[in-house]
């Protein structure tokens, strides 16, 4: 795929290193580094409130204890309905508006704008636009089960033109003589549409997913401000009362356990992704 | 058929955007009647919100700190990162592949996973509250994005120009400097956008390093708006169309790159 000029020469190796080597070194800093850190914190004892007690180490203490935590049980089930219900109906309102997209000659570039608008506004303005116009016309953000409504309306609100332009890309790889020989054959659009656009829209909906799963397991912004986790802890997800026990407890050993248990399910739902497509097919997508 | 997609494309447009005309309206209706029924029609418009939020709060604030650290944070990000995709996507070394997956790896990392770290490190060093502790943890995504933002963009240059400088004896850097540097402006500018745009937007890490309303991003400082009695509406809805002031242009002056560049680097929403 890629051509490479002027090939293996080791003085090429190492420009080659001595190029990628700043931006590497910095990741390392701020993103590896402190990942490892991360699960050596999660494995002592400290606590910023009480810096008396030092920082001992304990082992998986930490683990067991958010482990028997039912607040933890119930943010992990409030983050996967969360993403379980926010991104099916992004990628199906996403599909329809991709299909429509790509069947609207005029004024296209206009109306990517317009759809294009929510997805680059900050998640926090979102969030206040849709806690607004909730706060103004219903009591639903007192309701445990109601106060999700919002949620999900806004993330869709904000991420569906994202969906819908990966699709539309995926759309207009779809080469358009198969849809003639079809109308040939005489198939329903419906017919068309199953046969035809999702199979060979697979790839596009796969990545618009992960990606979309990803984002919506690691959801915090809106949640923090829509809801606050509230009312009680009802529509809290798991990253949010992370961020409580670091932060407002500064319970450090506790919220690096969290943490790990965060970053341990992100890896894991990458990994199956990435089984799905192939490794190498993840990697070349770039190209 | 066209004319009913066309018909149920105004229609979506229009779903799109009421909460936004809705916020306009509301952020231009004095306070008392804010909460009245919402009509679509507005009655009086004052400007009282958005002149408290600029004499009163002085917004201009988190703005200034958010240009500071959005700018730095996409300087920094695309100058380092350009160098790496580069070498990434044009030259042959060994450890290639890892690096890549790396990248990818990192871009996947869920920010509250370094926050406890970052934390730490930033106030044994003494950089909490401070610009560089603000743009350092937002390395985090923006790095992996530009970089695999630039990748795409160089793998798809024409490699004939390059050959051709090589043909005429001109070394790597050389080559990279005269002859890529140039026409790499068009990858350059949409990296530098989007890494921006998710500078400005960024929540979770403003609000854990920046601990004083004399740091505070734009996100943040609205976020944590109080009055001294109710929730100041008014001045809230005035200040998240001030917010997305920047956005509403970046997106009008730069749609189509930003189009390419989410479909080429299917980048993270």
């Amino acid at each position: 795929m890629t051509r490479t000029i002027a090939p293996g020469t080791a003085s090429e190796t190492r420009l080659a290193w001595m190029l990628a080597a700043p931006a590497l070194a910095v990741i390392v800093l701020v993103a590896l580094g402190p990942i490892l850190w991360t699960f050596w914190e999660s494995l002592h004892l400290h606590d910023l409130r009480m810096p008396w007690l030092g920082r001992p180490f304990i082992g998986v203490a930490n683990y067991a204890e958010v482990l028997r935590d039912a607040r933890l049980w119930s943010a992990l089930v409030h983050t996967t309905v969360f993403v379980a219900t926010s991104v099916s109906v992004e990628l199906s309102l996403g599909l329809v508006l991709a299909i429509l997209l790509d069947r609207v000659t005029r004024a296209r570039g206009l109306v990517l704008t317009a759809v294009l608008v929510p997805w680059a506004l900050p998640t926090v303005v979102a969030a206040l636009i849709w806690r607004f116009m909730v706060e103004s016309s219903s009591n639903w953000l007192s309701d445990p089960v109601m106060a999700w409504v919002p949620l999900v309306l806004a993330d869709a609100w904000k991420t569906t033109p994202f969906v819908a332009i990966l699709l539309l890309a995926g759309l207009q790889t779809i080469d358009r003589s198969l849809y003639e020989a079809a109308q040939v054959d005489g198939a329903t659009a419906w017919r068309q549409f199953t046969a035809i656009t999702l199979p060979l829209l697979r790839p596009a909906l796969l990545v618009a997913a992960l990606f979309r799963i990803l984002d919506a397991f690691r959801v915090f912004d809106l949640v923090f401000v829509l809801t606050g986790g509230g009312p009680g802890t009802a529509t809290e997800p798991i990253a949010l009362y992370t961020f409580a026990t670091l932060l407002q407890h500064l319970q450090f050993g506790l919220g690096a356990a969290l943490s790990m248990i965060v970053f341990a399910l992100a890896f894991i739902i990458a990994l199956a992704a990435i089984r799905l497509f192939g490794g190498r097919a993840f990697l070349e997508r770039a190209a | 058929m066209r004319k009913l997609t066309g018909g149920l494309m105004w229609v979506v447009v229009g779903v799109v955007l009421v909460p936004l005309y809705w916020t306009l309206v509301a952020s231009l209706t004095p306070e008392n009647r804010l909460f009245g029924t919402p009509s679509l029609l507005p009655g009086r418009l004052v400007l009282d919100h958005y002149r408290a939020l600029f004499e009163a709060r002085d917004f201009w604030i988190p703005i200034r700190n958010s240009l500071v650290v959005a700018g730095l944070t996409t300087l920094l990000s695309v100058t380092l990162g350009s160098a790496c995709a580069y070498a990434l996507a044009r030259m042959a070394f060994p450890g290639k592949t890892l690096t890549l997956a790396l990248v990818l790896a990192v871009s996947m990392f869920p920010q509250i996973s370094i926050v406890s770290p970052l934390y730490l490190v930033l106030r044994e060093v003494g950089l909490l509250n401070t610009y560089p502790g603000l743009v350092l943890p937002y390395m985090t995504f923006a790095m992996p994005l530009t970089i695999w933002l630039l990748v795409g963009f160089f793998r798809q240059l024409p490699a004939d120009l390059e050959e051709a400088a090589f043909m005429d004896g001109a070394g790597r850097l050389r080559t990279i400097w005269e002859v890529v540097l140039p026409i790499s402006a068009p990858g350059l500018a949409t990296a530098a956008i989007l890494t921006f745009l998710y500078s400005w937007n960024e929540f979770l890490f403003a609000l854990s390093f920046a601990m004083g309303p004399e740091r505070y991003t734009v996100p943040v400082a609205i976020a944590l708006f109080r009055g001294q009695y109710q929730v100041p509406w008014g001045e809230i809805l005035a200040a998240a169309m001030v917010a997305s002031v920047p956005v509403a242009v970046i997106i009008l002056v730069a749609q189509r790159r930003i189009v390419s560049g989410l479909t080429a680097g299917a980048v993270k929403g």
